[in-house]
């Protein structure tokens, strides 16, 4: 959790030097500070186990670099070690000792952040016993976490490292107005969520909007319309308000010598309450640009931040407010009509909101989009381009890597490739936005995570161990 | 539908503005998927909407008005191996979709249907996708409790008259789903098609309305079956797993006659041999390479590659408002080890010939509908694109929907906004 960004948090009694033994990850979640006896609540009770496979210095020389962050390199290098990035440029210093590898022809990128992935909730094989990604029995469920449904078993974590995706969110399904918590996970597969946890990644919170909860709901007590979806969530904000009040009047009443009695622990409005405070990222389905518009009203009446609309396929009718109200789209290159709400989807979208100045994400909600991410992102560039949107690969690059890290809270860490950040590399055979290359090699960390002509480096899940047909799983 | 005139599109690059009977497309790499495969710097005849000739090089004949195509790629027009094209607009919750259907008592197992009295030409899928380069589209219902999806249609996308071919072919699911659907089990499946199969064999004729009838198969169902048997109607069986694949092929023995397609076939790499045999051609989707069911372990990308190796006849191509993506599915085949020859050929002449259309669709073959797209570049690369598309002989609008949703608001960005976006006309 990133505490430091708290304002009111149920965690700020973590930044009191107190109480900060209740904050350590080994504590209970609610716990009692034996000195001073004030509650606290735990707000990392399913702690990070993620450990890097172990790397050696490595530097890529003669490849074209597109760094994330919007520059491109020609005959560049690129040296990382120890998990992190030491140098980008056209002539870097980098130590005898490192493994040189001559990536002639070549391209290299930061790993792909795909901030919109059901991997592990709705894993494949897409079966009722394995679908765990939506809590259908009331509209508002924020005390749901989706990392408790991840199945690290899903091998299409590993389909997804092959197409170079090295982080991604998870998120819960879109059937309630409030889903739930997302976890942001590292694209390393291992035996539990918590080895693939992204260390000090801010948690996401997972709203809908439109025709999926009102088609959920509608004969279920409701919401069936879409002023229905509105009042609900405007009622759990304005619960989570009092809630996050009762807190800070039991802290303001125990730092002033009282002794009250710390409140009931509610995990729906802790989480909504966690939304107010600023720690918890919102990640709203939303299609139409007219519910986006009313969506960034009720985030002004509440107080809080959206971080990024998801699918968003009107944004383009609305980028110069997303761009006002600093909201990122995290959207696909061309689905459309497979529903009502997507109906008006447009080729263009994605560029049109990146040439307003808004922030522009490619998603892939899918276990097959994910594995070729920098496909989708090479239609939205071309096709900006036929429409009179000029802009660069290397540009268009921060669609997949800088701003979903934005988006997730993570950009200080991981998104491009710049010193000092996780060395999240991908060597791609030739230029990423041709159909036909393919990612040779992806490190996480710094550590080779995937390497296309080596079997030893790819991951195959327990599920398709000792099965007849191999097929990709080698 | 909108089908402009070349010269008010294209001015700078034709003649004379008057109706092309006679067009020339002038110096391009031409697919011309037949006989005469790749030929660089060809030149495509067309007289009166049919192809008349591919030349070499670029004299062309007076009489002829003329596109540029120097420097760019031309294939016939794409063909949708696999869609609902024409029979959906919205799929999910937003009024009738003619690609689903339940409940209709005329049918026992829903052979009778028939979706060419169903087709709108004006959906707007149709100009979404033939503006991207598919022209043609084997289209029917995706979606039904029955046991046969209907005889589907092939359609000329976006035509007034779009029927190419009705009752041209006839989906059978077999796999996991079905058999769910058939009682939970294969092994009701396969009896209950095998006792379908084997009824309408053994009848001579169907019988009249004047005669009883209390067969398994309904009246209307009948003459489908014996039309199938007979090998008039290409049956689409649709599996996924090994072991359902070769029920397919040994139902296919019993049935000889049974011009059998095979789709789906995430499993199909692993009986490639067989299939050629057999002579099956099998529509894929490339991209599908995750164990989404116990039926598809061992999904790979290298499906096509290695069905193509094997001497599989491959199609490439299975969804509706997006089959103008078919390009970019078959691309991956390519970076999958499918050639590009063999990639070009599953997005045209093959599905074609598959559906026993190649006289009139899926290549430049002399006396075909001059249906051709002149290609910015590869096709199946992501970033290039079809820039202009013909259709009978006939530049086609290049604008759909989308184009003028986005104009309108690319309009309404570049303007004061004082303007209520309503008012602007893209």
């Amino acid at each position: 959790m990133a505490l430091t960004r708290s304002r009111v948090s149920l965690a700020l009694a973590c930044l009191l030097p107190l109480v900060v033994s209740g904050c350590q990850t080994t504590q209970n979640t609610t716990s009692k500070d034996s000195k001073s006896g004030k509650v606290s609540i735990n707000p990392n009770p399913y702690p990070s186990t993620y450990q890097a496979i172990a790397g050696t210095p490595t530097v890529i020389t003669n490849v074209t670099i597109l760094d994330g962050a919007g520059k491109r390199i020609e005959n560049g290098m690129v040296y990382f070690a120890e998990g992190k990035i030491q140098a980008v440029g056209q002539n870097i210093d980098y130590p005898t000792n490192a493994t040189v590898i001559d990536g002639q022809g070549k391209w290299v990128t930061p790993g792909i952040i795909d901030n919109h992935s059901h991997l592990g909730v709705y894993p494949s094989p897409s079966i009722g016993s394995l679908s765990d990604g939506n809590e259908m029995v009331k509209p508002v469920t924020p005390g749901v976490w989706a990392e408790h449904s991840v199945w690290p078993q899903d091998a299409g974590f590993g389909r997804a490292l092959a197409g170079g995706v090295t982080t991604l969110q998870i998120l819960p399904g879109s059937g309630n107005l409030v889903g739930g918590r997302s976890i942001v996970l590292k694209n390393v597969p291992n035996r539990s969520m918590q080895d693939m946890k992204f260390p000090d990644a801010p948690y996401g919170m997972k709203m809908a909007c439109g025709e999926n909860p009102k088609r959920v709901y509608g004969q279920k007590g409701g919401p069936m319309t879409r002023m229905g979806n509105v009042r609900g969530y405007r009622q759990a904000f304005s619960d989570a308000q009092e809630y996050q009040a009762k807190w800070q009047k039991y802290s303001d009443d125990f730092d002033a010598g009282k002794n009250p009695t710390a409140p009931k622990r509610d995990l729906d409005l802790e989480t909504l309450a966690g939304v107010l405070d600023g720690d918890i990222m919102v990640h709203m389905h939303c299609y139409r640009a007219d519910e986006m518009v009313t969506m960034m009203d009720m985030m002004k009446e509440f107080d809080y931040q959206i971080s990024s609309f998801h699918h968003a396929v009107e944004s383009y009718k609305i980028a110069d407010k997303l761009k006002q109200n600093n909201v990122c789209s995290a959207m696909w290159a061309d689905w459309w009509g497979f529903k009502m709400e997507a109906y008006d989807g447009i080729r263009e979208n994605i560029p049109m909101v990146d040439a307003a100045g808004a922030c522009a994400i490619v998603h892939s909600d899918s276990e097959l989009g994910i594995q070729r991410l920098n496909q989708e992102a090479a239609k939205a560039w071309s096709d900006g381009k036929r429409a009179g949107i000029d802009s660069s690969m290397a540009h268009a690059w921060t669609w997949l890597s800088a701003n979903p890290a934005k988006s997730l809270g993570i950009y200080d860490k991981t998104g491009s490739l710049e010193e000092g950040k996780n060395a999240d590399v991908v060597l791609w055979s030739g230029n990423p936005f041709s159909t036909y290359t393919q990612a040779e090699k992806v490190y996480i960390d710094g550590g080779l995570a995937f390497d296309l002509s080596n079997a030893q480096h790819q991951p195959v899940s327990d599920f398709e161990v000792g099965q007849q047909a191999t097929g990709e799983a080698q | 539908m909108k089908q402009v005139l070349i010269a008010a599109l294209a001015s700078v690059t034709l003649s004379t503005p008057a109706l092309a009977q006679k067009l020339a497309i002038v110096g391009g790499q031409v697919y011309t998927q037949t006989d005469q495969g790749v030929i660089d710097n060809a030149t495509v005849l067309i007289n009166d909407g049919k192809i008349e000739k591919i030349i070499t090089g670029t004299q062309v004949p007076g009489g002829y008005e003329q596109f540029d195509a120097k420097g760019k790629v031309v294939t016939p027009g794409l063909f949708g191996a696999m869609t609902s094209l024409g029979l959906v607009e919205v799929e999910s919750w937003a009024g009738t979709v003619d690609a689903s259907v339940d409940n209709a008592r005329i049918s026992k197992t829903g052979a009778a249907f028939d979706v060419s009295y169903a087709l709108n030409p004006d959906s707007t899928l149709m100009d979404v996708s033939r503006i991207e380069g598919v022209t043609t589209a084997a289209t029917t219902i995706s979606y039904t409790d029955y046991l046969f999806h209907g005889q589907g249609s092939i359609i000329s996308v976006g035509a007034d008259e779009p029927l190419v071919k009705p009752r041209a072919f006839i989906v059978l699911d077999v796999s996991a789903s079905a058999a769910e659907a058939s009682g939970g089990s294969r092994a009701a499946l396969w009896v209950t098609l095998e006792q379908l199969f084997n009824e309408a064999s053994v009848l001579s004729s169907v019988p009249t309305a004047d005669k009883p009838w209390h067969g398994l198969n309904s009246r209307a169902d009948l003459p489908v079956l014996k039309k199938i048997l007979a090998g008039d109607m290409p049956l689409v069986m649709h599996a996924s797993r090994k072991s359902d694949i070769l029920q397919v092929l040994a139902f296919k023995q019993r049935y000889p006659d049974i011009n059998v397609i095979l789709m789906g076939a995430d499993q199909a790499w692993r009986v490639a041999d067989k299939l050629a045999q057999a002579n099956v051609p099998v529509i894929v989707n490339p991209q599908m390479n995750l164990p989404e069911s116990f039926d598809a372990i061992g999904a790979t990308m290298q499906n096509a590659a290695i069905l193509d190796a094997a001497g599989v006849m491959v199609a490439i191509g299975m969804e509706t408002h997006n089959i103008r993506l078919a390009t970019q599915h078959a691309g991956n085949a390519v970076a999958n080890g499918l050639p590009h020859t063999s990639a070009i050929a599953s997005l045209t002449s093959n599905p074609a010939a598959m559906f026993g259309v190649s006289d009139r669709v899926g290549s430049l073959t002399v006396g075909a509908q001059a249906d051709v797209v002149v290609w910015s570049g590869d096709p199946l690369e992501v970033t290039e694109y079809a820039e202009q598309v013909f259709m009978a002989g006939e530049a086609i609008d290049m604008t759909s929907r989308q184009t003028q949703l986005r104009d309108r608001y690319m309009k309404l960005h570049q303007s004061d906004g004082a303007t209520p976006v309503q008012y602007i006309k893209p």
